[in-house]
């Protein structure tokens, strides 16, 4: 049982952060700008790398440096967004999509040729003590730390979105595009947050990815099933249901290699991507709609 | 000598190139004429290369195997299988938005990998199966052989090429892009949309998995990097975007095109210091993700536009 909790629960959390952080990006973007975001676990890996530049400037702790790769990461998205997205948003979305994957392309071999293609860890690279707790539960302060942070943003995530002016509209112009533009929205502008917002938590999501093993240029790319998979289940344009949807998929994803029945694990741990995959297939068979209601586009 | 290299140089040009328009033009069938989203090309090519190879190499320990079927029989085989993933990819997808279909073939192609990779008593493997044999590859050998694959591959470009354009045509093709664009109408029409486009994509992805069976049998190896997304699926969906979709010939003018470019890259950035050639490659990449940007904001209908058959009228 502690075994349970210390080897699977904690950090099946941990990685359900990850996935709820960047599924939240994913799904306000498909939901206000109706394109599935290829590239997100790209410009993931992009913020990733900017806190790592950073860390190899400043020695202080990498978490602290997460704002350079946030930045980063922004910037990338808005330019992304106005040189490459802008110009296609007239056509069909699917154009946009396409253009999207060549610029997952342009993102991981930029990161290649900057900072080369081998593994590269946080700090010394030596193992933190882990926190124990009543001398039983021993769980890494990293993890402690995702979920903390995860759910401080998904406060802070809420009360932006029914709040304040700007979220509001983001939810209006989500709901019913055209309708919020006859309204006198500023489409444009909520297209710039959805991207500041989207990137932001994707830079975060990604540094604890990468802290927690190690930064590589792949990193994002191979979270971006299980993203979409939680965007999916959370339902799209949905951000709160878009984090449920994280922990869902990372709890489905660890404790399927658990071993419930027997000495062995249920399902081998090298199929634990697939197990993201198999969930959103089912939804899109039975519910793709998402738990939540989302909106089926 | 300096000639005789040059022919071979582009003899192999054009071997990886006809494999290329086979994609490109399967890539063709399901985006250019039925306007669907295919981004695990790699998955199905990956099956296809999986399947003729285990069909066609002898006994092995290391692996599945030992069937030792003609080298035909296994491209049916690769055909087939990789038909019916598509079949059961389709049927999930097609009644949602193109999104949907792309997050899931690209699942698809990347739950493949794993398997390829863990399931050694299958396919053996990171280390790959060998020996794979290539047609009559037991009456030639040396660079007569390449030959001989040559026209082999190229005789399935143009069948497959006749095929399309006759599907082109047909009254099965004017349906299809009839709801390509206009789904409502087509619907209205009397079509039964979600069967066009399950076919679609079937036929589609069965001509992906030849491909990669005859990249199996060229290469004579195969390990699960040959079925790297980036130079199956990205490179792919270059080539029919520059090349024209809608347009057959310009699919297979795209995949020259665009190979021989890639190719030639090659021998220019091999030139390069030796800490400049890793590097090379991630340049590369870095074009092609921008030449895609150009050609969508650009030259969205690629070198050879599509352009509908003129109507003919019965007298």
């Amino acid at each position: 049982m502690i075994d349970f909790i210390n080897f699977y629960l904690v950090p099946a959390l941990a990685i359900g952060s990850v996935y709820a952080l960047g599924a939240v990006g994913i799904s306000m973007i498909f939901g206000i700008l109706r394109f599935a975001h290829f590239a997100h676990g790209d410009l993931m890996t992009l913020g990733t790398y900017g806190v790592l530049a950073a860390a190899a400037i400043f020695p202080v702790n990498p978490l602290l440096l997460v704002p350079f790769g946030m930045v980063l990461a922004i910037v990338s998205a808005l330019l992304v967004d106005k040189v490459f997205y802008r110009p296609l948003r007239k056509l069909p979305t699917i154009y946009t999509v396409i253009s999207s994957f060549g610029v997952a392309l342009i993102f991981r071999s930029l990161v290649q040729l900057l900072w080369g293609s081998q593994n590269q860890v946080f700090g010394s690279g030596g193992v933190r003590p882990p926190l124990v707790l009543f001398d039983t539960f021993r769980v890494s302060v990293l993890h402690v730390q995702a979920v903390v942070a995860t759910s401080v943003i998904a406060l802070f995530l809420h009360f932006f979105l029914s709040r304040t002016k700007t979220g509001r509209s983001m939810r209006a112009v989500s709901d019913d595009p055209e309708l919020a533009q006859v309204a006198g929205l500023d489409t444009e502008k909520v297209v710039r947050w959805t991207w500041i917002i989207g990137a932001a938590l994707a830079a975060v999501a990604g540094s604890f990815a990468a802290m927690d093993t190690s930064a590589h240029p792949n990193l994002g790319w191979n979270l971006l099933m299980p993203m979409f998979a939680a965007a999916i289940l959370g339902g799209i344009g949905k951000p709160m249901g878009a984090m449920a949807g994280g922990y869902i998929i990372g709890l489905a994803e660890e404790l399927s290699s658990y071993h419930w029945i027997g000495d062995h694990a249920l399902i081998s741990p090298s199929y634990k991507t697939a197990v993201a995959f198999v969930i959103m297939i089912v939804l899109l068979i039975v519910k793709p709609q998402g738990l939540f209601k989302g909106r089926l586009l | 000598m300096e000639w005789t290299g040059l022919f071979f140089y582009l003899v192999s040009i054009l071997i990886a190139g006809g494999i290329y328009a086979l994609l490109c033009l399967a890539l063709n069938i399901q985006w250019g004429m039925g306007g669907l989203f295919n981004a695990g090309i790699a998955g199905f090519f990956a099956i296809g290369a999986y399947t003729s190879a285990i069909l066609t190499t002898g006994e092995s320990s290391k692996h599945l195997g030992g069937f030792g079927l003609p080298v035909f029989a296994g491209l049916l085989g690769a055909a087939l299988l990789a038909g019916l993933m598509g079949w059961a990819v389709a049927k999930i997808c097609v009644r949602l938005k193109s999104d949907y279909l792309a997050m899931a073939s690209i699942g698809i192609a990347e739950i493949l990998r794993l398997v390829i990779v863990n399931e050694s008593w299958v396919t053996n493997g990171s280390l790959g199966l060998a020996g794979i044999p290539r047609p009559f590859g037991e009456y030639l050998a040396g660079r007569s052989a390449d030959l001989v694959f040559l026209a082999y591959v190229w005789t399935i470009v143009l069948i497959v090429y006749f095929v399309a354009m006759r599907l082109y045509d047909s009254p099965w093709g004017r349906s299809l892009r009839a709801i390509r664009d206009n789904e409502a109408s087509a619907a209205a029409a009397g079509k039964n949309i979600e069967k066009f486009r399950v076919q679609t994509f079937v036929i589609g992805c069965a001509v992906m998995g030849v491909a990669g069976g005859l990249s199996a049998h060229y290469f004579r190896f195969l390990s699960p990097s040959a079925t790297d997304p980036l130079l199956v699926t990205f490179l792919v969906w270059v080539m029919l975007m520059a090349g024209g979709s809608g347009n057959n010939r310009g699919a297979i003018v795209g995949a020259l095109g665009i190979w021989s470019l890639w190719s030639m890259t090659e021998i220019f950035t091999n030139r390069l210091p030796l800490e400049w050639i890793t590097r090379s490659s991630y340049i590369r990449m870095l074009l092609v993700g921008l030449l895609l940007q150009v050609v969508l904001q650009k030259f969205r209908s690629g070198v050879l536009p599509e352009k509908s058959p003129p109507l003919r009228f019965r007298k």
